[in-house]
């Protein structure tokens, strides 16, 4: 509370760009201090291709967020994808012809791009983990969009009043100490909720078990810094629809060293100019600015 | 005594109120014939963009536009905001000659490039509002209920704003002849100097900024087109941007509007544009070697013999090389025809980056394009057709291109020519 009202004088002070880059460092650093988030482990392994969780989703969060109730005649293609009107969906891939099939939803980033990109902070990292989005906040400019690196953020274009649609890890309901949606409709136990470091000890260990079983790697240990989602598999990820080129920075690092630039040129650059048109000045200080010459 | 005061002040106050508004009334009418080709054709676009905006507003983005959850942003953030912004860059370039440096000799067109900066930030930055899913919210980062401070599109939204202000600034003196308020006009003429600073100091930023939005995604950009040196290849290539766009603007301003002109604008005209020319491709060959830097550095050899390279190449080459060598020939010949010439391909190169960066070489891998509907492209030119038409309301009104008009004397210019004026 110190700290935002901190920031908001110096932002009324028009200090704006000073305070952009401070917040920046203290910001990312609060986020990377959430040091036990929620989240939830997806062993595809498991994972049967029933779609509970997609018709769990829609049962809790439809309503309230306009999304569609899943229709089981559709194909589960591997370009499937979550919509506007779908947070969560299922994918089937065929690797070496044998079919997996694999839920994707919005990564809840230990370290968003999208939050960081967002200059109203509708997007938001909810000290307990999950990512949402504040509908009173957005502007609908969509630079979320344009950031999220496993392009989440998903947008109303046929509405007038226009949401950003995506995942929000269930956070009442994860609140109140029941697990999402999504995990409780979950049949075959391939989703896990819990504390990502439990997470990441039990995804361990079913590697360290069944080293034959899986490839060993867990997909959002380190990825872009590191995700609330946490994946395994049995084929490598990049075959069952996963970037693997993302690289374990994270994302809003990309912009830090340009908004750590702005309060140097801010400070340097005014004083310089002024020194150097002064230093041009001829005897007429009454030189008409703007005017004739 | 207060009400004796108002006894004497009352009626001259309103005299003189009745009499300024009666000035603006005149200014308001049209100077010359309506009916032009220009304004049919402008006047037809901007009706139909009224329409197309009703619609957009009613039904969403979607209604006329290509925008797609894979491309949230397409032509209207990056033509008429990224691109117009860098065409814009001239008003900061031309502030610094002429304010900072003190060379006199541009001093003729500082006045008509800093209205032109100002009407673009507010035509192309303001056309941003019509891609605002939830353009209502615009207000929250301003008024502090919401600083998104760690957003580059934060700094980018403020700097745009305080950039409009200083321009205005910039500009205020000669709204303040143009209405004859002669302790006004010196009073802002003073203010002129610390705007130019501060608008300089953020165009640096926000020049660069625009840029820096497309940091983030970086696995989303081509390769060729995507480096964590973009802001500042975005910056140094505003300054050749905004000059070629000088230079073009310029020239048609001369004809256009040559009743309008100054003689001293006149006698020197060429000066200037040789002059600009020159900074351009000084500029221009920097820009150059920085993307030979970047191209090196980032290893990006294997890329350039695909279609992406020969694009590539083609945009380097063709619009940023040759141009360059153009205006080289240019000035050394001194040939007004070939300056202008490299200056228009200086403006397709522009045009060209930021597309590639923005739209073109955006999710360059996945299946389906974005390719503006002809809705988009109709309200971009309403936009610019908006823009010009202010432009030349104030021009044909304020000293602009004549700054002997700007002490109240008559101009001693030519009558006006009739196809130019409304």
């Amino acid at each position: 509370m110190i700290r935002r009202d901190f920031f908001r004088a110096l932002g009324a002070a028009g200090t704006v760009a000073v305070s952009a880059s401070t917040a920046q460092a203290s910001e990312t650093g609060a986020i990377a201090g959430t040091n036990d988030p929620v989240g939830v482990l997806v062993d595809t392994t498991r994972c049967i291709g029933c779609r509970m969780c997609e018709f769990g989703c829609a049962h809790a969060n439809g309503q309230a967020n306009g999304l569609e109730k899943p229709s089981f005649d559709e194909e589960l293609t591997p370009q499937r994808q979550t919509t506007e009107k779908r947070w969560t969906a299922v994918q089937r891939h065929v690797v070496d012809g044998r079919a997996i099939t694999v839920k994707r939803q919005c990564m809840h980033c230990l370290q968003p791009a999208c939050t960081s990109a967002c200059l109203t902070k509708a997007m938001f990292k909810t000290p307990d983990g999950p990512v949402t989005w504040r509908s009173g906040k957005c502007m609908g400019c969509r630079y979320c969009m344009v950031s999220c690196p496993f392009d989440v953020p998903k947008f109303e274009y046929h509405s007038a009043v226009p949401r950003i649609q995506k995942c929000q890890l269930c956070v009442t309901r994860v609140a109140a100490g029941e697990s999402p949606a999504c995990v409780a409709s979950c049949p075959a136990q391939a989703l896990t909720f819990g504390r990502r470091e439990n997470l990441l000890d039990e995804a361990r260990s079913r590697i360290y078990t069944n080293p034959d079983r899986y490839v060993h790697q867990i997909y959002g240990e380190h990825e872009v810094g590191g995700t609330s989602w946490l994946y395994l598999s049995a084929v490598p990820f990049d075959k069952i629809g996963f970037r693997t080129d993302l690289g374990t920075t994270s994302f809003p690092n990309y912009t830090k060293e340009f908004l750590y630039a702005v309060p140097l040129v801010l400070t340097l650059v005014p004083p310089l100019l002024l020194s150097l048109a002064k230093a041009g000045d001829t005897k007429d200080e009454d030189a008409d600015e703007g005017g004739a010459s | 005594v207060t009400a004796g005061i108002r006894a004497i002040g009352t009626p001259n106050l309103r005299e003189e109120f009745q009499r300024f508004v009666r000035f603006l009334l005149a200014e308001m009418r049209p100077k010359g014939p309506v009916v032009t080709p220009f304004n049919i054709i402008t006047a037809v676009i901007m009706l139909t963009t009224a329409v197309l905006l009703v619609i957009r507003f009613a039904g969403g983005l979607g209604t006329i536009t290509n925008l797609s959850q894979d491309v949230p942003w397409g032509l209207w953030i990056g033509f008429d905001v990224v691109t117009g912004v860098a065409f814009a860059g001239g008003a900061y370039v031309l502030t610094f000659l002429v304010y900072i440096l003190k060379i006199e000799k541009y001093h003729p067109i500082v006045r008509v490039t800093v209205l032109n900066g100002f009407l673009a930030y507010v035509f192309y930055a303001g056309a941003l509002l019509l891609d605002l899913g939830r353009p209502w919210n615009v207000i929250n980062p301003v008024i502090g209920n919401s600083f998104g401070v760690s957003s580059v599109l934060f700094l980018v939204a403020w700097h745009f704003m305080l950039y409009m202000m200083a321009q205005f600034v910039e500009f205020s003196p000669a709204v303040a002849e143009w209405l004859g308020w002669k302790r006004v006009r010196r009073i802002l003429g003073g203010l002129t100097l610390g705007a130019v600073i501060f608008g300089i100091s953020l165009s640096i930023l926000h020049q660069s900024g625009l840029g820096a939005l497309y940091l983030m995604a970086k696995n989303k950009i081509h390769p060729l087109w995507y480096s964590e040196f973009i802001p500042i290849l975005f910056l140094v290539s505003s300054i050749f941007a905004g000059l070629s766009m000088v230079v073009i603007e310029g020239s048609i301003t001369h004809k256009v509007f040559h009743h309008r002109t100054g003689a001293k604008l006149r006698a020197t005209h060429d000066d200037i544009v040789f002059g600009l020319a020159r900074i351009s491709m000084g500029t221009m060959a920097v820009y150059l070697f920085m993307q030979l830097l970047v191209f090196v550095h980032g290893q990006k050899l294997p890329y350039l013999f695909t279609g992406w390279g020969a694009w590539y190449v083609l945009e380097l080459a063709g619009f940023v090389a040759v141009p360059a060598l153009l205006y080289f020939w240019g000035v050394q010949q001194r040939r007004m025809p070939v300056v202008k010439a490299a200056a228009a391909l200086t403006l397709v190169g522009i045009v060209l980056n930021r597309l590639n960066v923005s739209v073109i070489g955006f999710q360059w891998y996945v299946p389906v394009r974005y390719v503006p509907t002809w809705m988009e492209i109709v309200v971009t030119l309403g936009v610019i057709s908006a823009e010009l038409w202010v432009f030349r309301w104030v021009v044909n009104r304020m000293p602009v291109l004549d700054f002997a008009m700007a002490h109240g004397e008559q101009s001693a210019s030519l009558p006006a020519a009739a196809r130019s004026v409304a």
